[in-house]
């Protein structure tokens, strides 16, 4: 960990002047960022300290939605009686992710914040375009096996390790953002980018952004929904493959659905073509096979994670079951209904 | 740049802060004793617990929140103490293992795990113990598959689980009766 | 206080016994070896260096020495100066090799090897000047991948001390090709690492007298002094180590690892005290367990009868030792075949030395064949368990010799009967709940009973206290409170009268603890010595008025029994031992002995076997079209002769099982050999059970009495829960739905399919 100053601003525009300038870093609950400060992947020479800002309530929106804070916790958030009411599949995304000791710590902001688990991006002995610009990429062609199927490019292979921001896409939330110009709002699909010729950057915050806040629309899936989260053990391993599904029925036919993908490329993965030819129609596995296959059209292995291909293949067929029957996959039985 | 062709020659480097770096006044209260610290803003609350402090009870395991032998209570929530940096618990009251129990004045959950014979070499049970009241006191856990899951995050290489799990079930169901 | 009870009550071996560090270990008290407060302390932090071969052509430590707080960097360039010879490095295990020396030389042997120590005053300054250290390498041409290394594959002319060669007999590959049932496949076990809990770590305390006490994470204190002595110059005298308390070691602490090394070195080159301590990351830098590939063939007659057992195994190592293991010969010792033939080899690899982990060679070549006997058992249409009864071998069936004991009939009988095996469909894939196809699988286990020179020191004290002291290790197993039982056993005292220390090389002495060789070696020095205070007591007794005891003769002739000696032949007669030392003016009693295989041990050694045995049982669950793995139970009956203390006894065999779960699902550990390097040096992605993994396991102990394998009939339990539990659950995979899995670990991949 290199030295850094370090500013504990008590307001909004405090925080955002404190954190202008380069090699500035945000830190709330710090399980991410203390961790690549530590493994020196993450260089700040200034830390501003935002956890006394006023970002950790969750509140009703003007629209009927909820805004989750910042800086509310990824527990308060799973076990708030609103979200689990209203949005279960959330509150289930994050209890399928990381332990209770994390999730008391981590914050909503830094959640979908937390950067690429490649082993190659940890490692500062190795070659890393993601941490290093010009180095190259260390995953392609060698120890592959958690990368990404889909949206890579030659540049970078990593995937986004969050559940919860794989929830938050398929629930089409906002993420509001400040900054020195001011306020802005960027739809959730838009919030993480694709590595392209720039894998540097995660998502399209721009310099000296904080985020202050996600906003999930009154849209509410509380019956037909499922996350389900396959992994190297039962619990506490990054997914291999996750699938977040929201839908709605009626009278036994797709009204409207929402498939998200985790574990598979450098963003929550949506494609609105393949959640548009389920509606209107009964809820079957056959449907739900071409809807996966459209979703994952252009997938490529990369040879140790080719297997991500077939498995994320069946688990959108099995999440989309779960969540039609309104059996949605328990984050403690870890057998999958 | 390319992705094909690897080096590690345009490595940024370390870079080191230009201006001068100076210590930050912080009062944490640590098993009900406050204290008045002038920290580097770089210090963990593990490594200020375990190398300042000598309060060597919350175990470092892997230094990076993968293994919970570091878990304290961090105003009545299990945290890992490897991730906080102390300075932004300023105010903050935290519980480590020294403070639930002492021998001789075992904390219940102390007493089961040794009934169940909930470890081994001893190098987790701190953390697993913190992090165990850290399950009750969240109320979130009441079957043997939620404790399971919620233990999750303190690993014990010498395989304890089943026995930990016994431990702490039987903490939850005398609570339970009370 | 008179004492009106009758029935003396005893506590003692067999007795269920809380650890006695528990109160300890549970309230953080416990001192780890990062763990001793020591004045005007150094902190290292290595740099680790980054290819895998090569040599280092340049080290600037200009920006790491600005950093205020730093006091040395030490490199190859100027560290201080240590002997020559290979033979002053050389360990207690005694690997054939040049054993490596951190900061040597230039020379890169594997990636991670340390390349820097920097030293500071606190341990934040170290770390971040050991980021600053620059080190420009030369590499050479290098391989990691063990399939390319099986192409160097030999069998090395010098061998390890515990090796034991295969022993052929009849002709194996004629009585293959005329068997009537065939099997032969090639098996496979990924590279582990030991991951205890607690990283490697040193504490220096350098008393500035000339003399130093090393607070080091080992599995042997006095093995480590040793070590040091030989290389640092200093006198056993003079140089202390302590390992009172070892956060798990599995093997990975049985020789001294390179913090030990780098943590002495800087304290006598800068004459203060220091503390090293590797990172998780740095704990994949050394001992590993061997990368193993294991061919198998099997002849049979076609009711399942062996025939032919032939096996061809090769295990990895390094390039500058050669570890070796026993991997061919436990099918060979556990069942009947009248041909039988092994081929071993190692093949080296540019990592560290790969090292012993928990049942060294069992844990792997016993797994690996159960897998094998499980294929056979399916061709021949045999119930797996009829399986092995069909070809169960009442003597070692390689070495010919009988066993002290063999009560695996009984393990398998109580574990089936546990686990309900009767009740099994035999067919694969027959077996289905909901979703998940349900499997249920079995495999036997072997491990060996072993028994070493070990002291022990018991000194009474005229309050009825006693202390047990001895230089051996708890690495977890529960050491200490086995030597507590022994003790309350010998001298009929109660336990919380009994104090032990353990874990310090100026104990008495005590071999590396491994293998399973702990509680019998120890227990039988802490029962000499125990029995040495009681003649001396009874020695005392006669100075008793009216000597109540005269008709005793030896201590045959007496119980001891809740502090007191009772004479067998008339129970009403009896001396408290306090009283005894009172009349004698004894203020205390204080004896050493040491337990060592005799002669007629040594030659017993030779006509018969000294196996542990186990019976793994295993339910598995799987979802078929996601691959998802549930081991949902798991029976493990072992018969391992005498269980001092049933309580830590079975903790070790949960222990041992849990690990077996992360062989055969989990634990692999994998490199990039375009940079030779492991990749996934962390606890987050070298995966090893979490509690949720973890349904329910039954440890059962099957009667075994064996007077003659140790002399408290003790056999160990440390590695034996370990061995073949993968299989176990690998057989449960392949009867749930019909997949064979040869290489382990078994992770969702393999099973997910197209």
């Amino acid at each position: 960990m290199i030295r850094f100053d370090y500013a504990r601003p008590t307001d909004l525009a405090e925080a955002v002047r404190e954190g202008s300038g380069e090699q500035v870093a945000y830190l709330a609950g710090g399980t991410n960022l203390v961790d690549l400060m530590k493994e020196n992947v993450a260089r700040p020479t200034r830390v501003v300290d935002i956890t006394r800002l006023p970002l950790a309530d969750i509140q009703e929106t003007e629209a009927g939605g909820l805004r989750l804070g910042a800086l509310a916790t990824n527990t308060e958030t799973a076990y708030d009686e609103r979200v689990r009411a209203r949005y279960p599949l959330l509150s289930s995304a994050i209890l399928a992710g990381a332990t209770a000791q994390l999730r008391n710590a981590a914050t909503n902001g830094g959640n979908i914040n937390q950067r690429t688990r490649c082993y190659y991006f940890y490692d500062v002995g190795t070659p890393c375009n993601k941490r290093a610009p010009g180095q190259g990429c260390g995953a392609l062609g060698e120890v592959n096996r958690i990368h990404a199927i889909l949206g890579t490019s030659p540049q970078c292979i990593a995937t986004h390790p969050s559940d919860m921001a794989v929830a938050l896409a398929a629930l089409k939330a906002e993420v509001r953002v400040t900054g020195a110009e001011g306020d802005r709002v960027i739809p959730f699909s838009d919030y993480h980018r694709l590595p392209s010729d720039e894998p540097w950057r995660d998502n399209t915050l721009r310099p000296g952004e904080l985020v202050t806040g996600i906003d999930l629309p009154p849209e509410e899936f509380s019956t037909n929904y499922s996350y389900l989260k396959l992994r190297d053990r039962l619990s506490y391993a990054f997914a291999l493959v996750s699938v977040a599904v929201a839908m709605r029925l009626e009278e036994n036919r797709i009204a409207e659905v929402r498939i998200a993908l985790g574990g598979v490329a450098h963003k929550p993965w949506r494609r609105e073509e393949a959640e548009d030819i389920l509606l209107g129609v009964s809820p079957d596995r056959e449907a739900f096979g071409r809807a996966a296959e459209v979703l994952l059209d252009g997938a490529k292995g990369q040879g140790a994670n080719d297997f991500k291909i077939p498995m994320a293949r069946k688990a959108i067929v099995r999440a989309l079951e779960q969540a039609a029957a309104g059996t949605p996959q328990s984050q403690t039985d870890k057998r999958i209904a | 740049m390319s992705g094909a062709a690897l080096s590690l020659e345009n490595d940024p480097g370390p870079v080191v802060a230009s201006t001068p770096i100076g210590t930050v006044p912080v009062a944490i209260t640590i098993n009900g004793e406050q204290h008045r610290l002038s920290l580097e803003p770089w210090v963990t609350l593990l490594d200020l617990l375990r190398e300042r402090l000598h309060l060597t009870g919350s175990k470092k395991g892997c230094d990076h929140g993968q293994c919970g032998a570091c878990t304290v209570l961090i105003d009545g929530r299990r945290m890992n103490s490897c991730l906080k940096l102390a300075v932004t618990l300023d105010g903050s009251e935290i519980t480590t293992i020294e403070g639930l129990g002492q021998p001789g004045n075992l904390h219940p959950l102390q007493a089961a795990f040794i009934e169940h014979d909930a470890f081994q070499c001893g190098y987790c049970t701190p953390g697993q113990i913190c992090s165990a009241e850290g399950l009750i006191r969240e109320g979130h856990a009441r079957t043997r598959d939620e404790v399971r899951e919620q233990m999750s995050g303190n690993l014990c290489r010498c395989g304890a689980y089943t026995n930990i799990a016994d431990a702490i079930l039987e903490i939850l169901e005398t609570e339970e009766r009370a | 206080m008179p004492d009106t009870r009758h029935e003396p009550i005893r506590v003692g071996i067999g007795t269920p016994l809380d650890r006695v560090d528990g109160p300890d270990k549970v309230t953080g008290q416990a001192h780890y070896a990062a763990e001793y407060a020591v004045p005007n302390m150094l902190y290292g932090v290595i740099v680790s260096g980054r290819i895998a071969r090569g040599r280092i052509t340049g080290i600037d430590e200009t920006a790491a020495r600005a950093v205020p707080g730093v006091v040395e960097v030490l490199t190859h360039r100027n560290r201080p100066s240590t002997p020559w010879l290979d033979r002053n490095y050389k360990d207690e295990l005694n690997i054939p090799g040049d054993p490596f020396r951190a900061l040597e030389s230039e020379h890169i042997l594997f990636s991670g090897q340390p390349v820097a120590l920097v030293l500071a005053e606190t341990f934040e300054a170290a770390r971040f000047a050991a980021s600053l250290v620059d080190v420009s390498y030369e590499a050479a041409a290098h391989n990691i991948d063990f399939e390319a290394s099986l192409a160097e594959r030999f069998l090395p002319s010098k061998k390890r001390n515990s090796y034991h060669p295969p022993k052929n007999h009849g002709d194996a590959d004629a009585a293959f090709a005329a068997a009537e049932l065939k099997h032969e496949a090639r098996y496979h076990l990924a590279t582990e690492h030991h991951n205890p809990m607690e990283m490697h770590a040193t504490t220096v305390d350098w008393h500035g007298d000339g003399t130093l006490t090393v607070y080091d994470k080992n599995q042997g204190s006095q093995g480590v002094q040793s070590y040091l002595c030989n290389i640092f110059g200093f006198s056993k005298k003079e140089l202390r180590v302590v390992n009172a308390f070892v956060g798990g070691a599995f093997g990975s602490g049985l020789r001294p690892q390179y913090q030990v090394y780098l943590a002495v070195m800087a304290a006598k080159h800068t004459q203060r005290s220091v503390r090293v301590v590797m990172t998780r990351q740095q704990m994949f830098t050394h001992a590993h367990r061997p990368e193993a590939d294991y061919t198998i063939r099997l002849g049979a007659e076609a009711t399942g009868k062996l025939t032919s057992i032939d096996g061809d195994a090769t295990t990895s190592t390094s390039r500058f030792e050669n570890n070796m293991e026993d991997i061919v010969i436990w099918g060979m010792i556990n069942y009947a075949s009248p041909n039988m033939k092994g081929e071993y080899c190692v093949a080296p690899r540019d990592t560290y030395t790969s090292a012993d982990m928990r049942a060294p060679g069992a844990a792997t070549g016993m797994t690996l064949f159960e897998i094998a006997m499980d294929e056979l058992a399916y061709k021949a249409k045999v119930d797996p368990l009829d399986f092995r009864l069909l070809n169960y071998s009442d003597i070692d069936a390689m070495y010919r010799t009988p066993f002290t004991s063999k009560a695996l009939r009984e393990a398998y009988r109580d574990g089936a009967a546990a686990f309900g095996w009767d009740s099994r469909s035999p067919e694969p894939r027959s077996m289905k709940e909901g979703r998940e196809l349900i499997g249920w699988g079995m495999a036997t286990g072997l491990w060996t009973a072993e028994f070493v020179k070990t002291s022990a020191k018991a000194k009474l004290t005229a309050d009825g206290r006693l202390e047990i002291t001895s230089a051996t290790s708890d690495i977890g197993t529960g050491t200490g409170t086995v030597l507590v039982l022994v003790a309350a056993d010998t001298l009929g005292l109660p336990p919380d009268r009994i104090s032990v220390r353990i874990g310090d090389s100026d104990l008495p002495h005590s071999p590396v603890q491994g293998g399973s060789r702990a509680a019998a070696s120890g227990g039988a020095a802490v029962q000499l010595a125990c029995e040495a205070v009681g003649k001396r007591l009874l020695k005392a007794a006669e100075k008793v008025d009216g000597q109540p005891l005269h008709a005793a003769r030896s201590i045959e002739d007496v119980i001891f029994a809740d502090g007191r000696m009772i004479l067998k032949s008339d129970p009403s007669k009896a001396v408290s031992c306090a009283d005894a030392m009172q009349a004698a003016g004894l203020e205390v009693i204080e004896e050493e002995q040491t337990a060592q295989p005799g002669l007629a041990d040594r030659i017993s050694q030779m006509t018969r076997s000294r196996n542990v045995h186990s019976a793994v049982f295993a339910e598995v669950r799987v979802d078929e079209e996601l691959g998802q793995i549930r081991v949902t139970r798991i029976v493990n009956a072992v018969a391992a002769g005498r269980i001092i203390n049933p309580k830590t006894a079975r903790s070790q065999i949960l222990g041992g099982v849990v690990m077996g779960m992360g062989m055969a699902l989990h634990e692999e550990t994998l490199g990039d050999n375009r940079l030779g390097r492991w990749m996934n040096h962390n606890l987050a992605e070298y995966h090893i059970p979490v509690n949720a993994d973890v349904h329910d396991i039954q440890v059962i102990f099957v009667d075994e009495p064996d007077p003659d394998v140790t002399p408290l009939g003790v056999k160990g339990v440390g590695e034996i829960g370990i061995v073949s539990t993968a299989a176990a659950i690998a057989n449960a995979i392949f009867h749930a739905t019909g997949q064979r899995h040869r290489s382990l670990p078994i992770t969702i991949d393999k099973l997910i399919g197209t």
